[in-house]
């Protein structure tokens, strides 16, 4: 219990810290949105096609904007030079490990909520599909999870910004395709027990990821 | 210059110590004539596959390459959590070694599947689960390879790097595995299933040679590999002993 109130205080650094300067959320929003104009000229693939290209799209958007917010999960604190201090509190690495992702989580969340309206619009899809928020859930918790992981070896080594998506889009190359098969059957009105398999791969490789991530995350910071 | 000579000659102690050992030579010369034997069964006296024709005898070789890069990554990932569980620098150079090697075989096999796959599906390449997710791992062990490289300092590459490979050992089983999940342009396993061998006796013979000597040929360069990582670390302990250059 006590665990989950330390946890909770890195949350509530983290969000103040990004109250303060927006830096994350709206670069990465921006970011996000300037993806699925780039897949737009990429494509072109008019009414008929969007389709098709939709759910690719938007997971696209999504996980290139999220790596780069998730560069300043730890980048930033290395750089600042509290990373150094936030490994010398009393805390147990879980703590600071759960802090972290959870924080992560609920920009990507933030950030979702945005991409989700526009990405509506600008294609022309039904705006509110309930079936996309667990979906949306659980794949950005198991994002979240590896690159809270990957943010924070990445931060440890030369390049860091270069090292962070090499590392990590090919470990989440699972998530990714579970989400995209899911997305894709919610677009296109499927009833859920069509996608559900896909559902049950997410969470499968939420459960690994986080635990692994949670469990592995003191070597990564260890100085 | 009284301790320089003495280094010297624990250099040399140490450089003759770690030549070949008869085990090793033996190993090596096994792995010589399993090699030339595989070739000639593979290429000669396995009789010919009656859809594919000759083409088909890539397949001695394909399928032991991939089996291979498994069990390099399988040997990364036991080797890296043995790592960061006891911190000890052996465990880190059979890690890294058995990861330069699964590369290497890993590269491989995608080669010589695109080199089948040419006149059997006429592509070089499908986006299809077994090739995009054995893409994918070849992937992430080279991004292992690069952290390992671009750490500030060798304790701590091996240590990210360790990270890595625990972590990307996750899709392994999802690679292994794909071809019996999905629909895939890939034949399905032909060893191991529900109905035995799926192939001629003399195939599956083949096959069995070639994949042992393959294996062994793992096995030699993983340990070539952590000897020279082994007499490396040596050498940069004494440079900086002595105070010579930076470490490695």
């Amino acid at each position: 219990m006590a665990t989950l109130g330390q946890a909770g205080a890195i949350v509530w650094k983290d969000a103040v810290a990004e109250l303060r300067t927006r830096d994350i959320v709206l670069s990465v929003a921006v970011f996000a949105i300037l993806v699925i104009v780039v897949f737009n000229f990429a494509f072109q693939p008019g009414p008929q096609g969007i389709g098709a290209v939709a759910p690719g799209a938007f997971w696209v958007a999504v996980i290139f904007a999220g790596t780069l917010g998730m560069n300043r999960a730890f980048v930033l604190e290395k750089e600042r030079g509290t990373l150094a201090g936030l490994l010398l509190c009393p805390l147990p690495r879980e703590a600071i490990f759960a802090g972290k992702m959870t924080a992560s989580f609920l920009f990507m969340l933030v950030v979702e909520a945005a991409v989700v309206p526009a990405f509506g619009i600008f294609l022309d899809l039904p705006l509110f599909l309930p079936g996309l928020v667990p979906i949306l859930l659980l794949a950005t918790l198991g994002f979240a999870a590896v690159g809270t992981l990957f943010s924070a070896v990445a931060a440890s080594s030369r390049s860091r910004e270069l090292m962070l998506p090499v590392l990590l889009l090919p470990v989440l190359v699972p998530v990714l395709l579970s989400a995209v098969g899911a997305s894709a059957a919610v677009f296109a009105g499927k009833p859920f027990a069509e996608y559900c398999t896909w559902v049950q791969i997410l969470v499968g490789f939420d459960v690994v990821y986080v635990v692994l991530s949670a469990w592995v995350f003191e070597y990564a910071v260890q100085e | 210059m009284e301790s320089r000579a003495g280094t010297r000659t624990k250099l040399d102690a140490g450089a003759a110590s770690s030549g070949l050992g008869l085990p090793l030579m033996a190993l090596l010369a096994l792995a010589g004539v399993l090699m030339v034997a595989a070739l000639y069964l593979a290429l000669i006296w396995a009789p010919t596959e009656r859809l594919q024709g000759e083409v088909y005898r890539i397949f001695f070789f394909h399928v032991p390459v991939s089996w291979v890069a498994y069990v390099a990554f399988l040997v990364t990932f036991v080797g890296g959590l043995a790592y960061l569980r006891t911190g000890r620098p052996a465990w880190d150079r059979v890690a890294a070694s058995s990861a330069e090697v699964g590369v290497v075989f890993t590269t491989l096999s995608l080669a010589t599947g695109s080199i089948w796959g040419k006149p059997i599906w006429n592509t070089w390449w499908g986006w299809d689960p077994r090739l995009t997710t054995t893409l994918v791992l070849w992937l992430i062990y080279l991004g292992y390879l690069m952290i390992r490289s671009y750490a500030a300092e060798s304790s701590q590459g091996a240590r990210l790097a360790a990270v890595v490979g625990v972590m990307g050992f996750v899709v392994v089983p999802i690679n292994f595995f794909s071809i019996r999940l999905w629909r895939s342009l890939h034949p399905g396993p032909s060893i191991g299933t529900d109905v035995g061998l799926q192939m001629e006796p003399a195939m599956g013979a083949t096959l069995m040679v070639s994949l042992l000597a393959v294996t062994l040929l793992y096995v030699l360069l993983v340990i070539a590999r952590v000897r020279l990582r082994a007499l490396s670390d040596a050498v940069g302990e004494i440079k900086a002993r002595l105070g010579v250059g930076g470490i490695q």
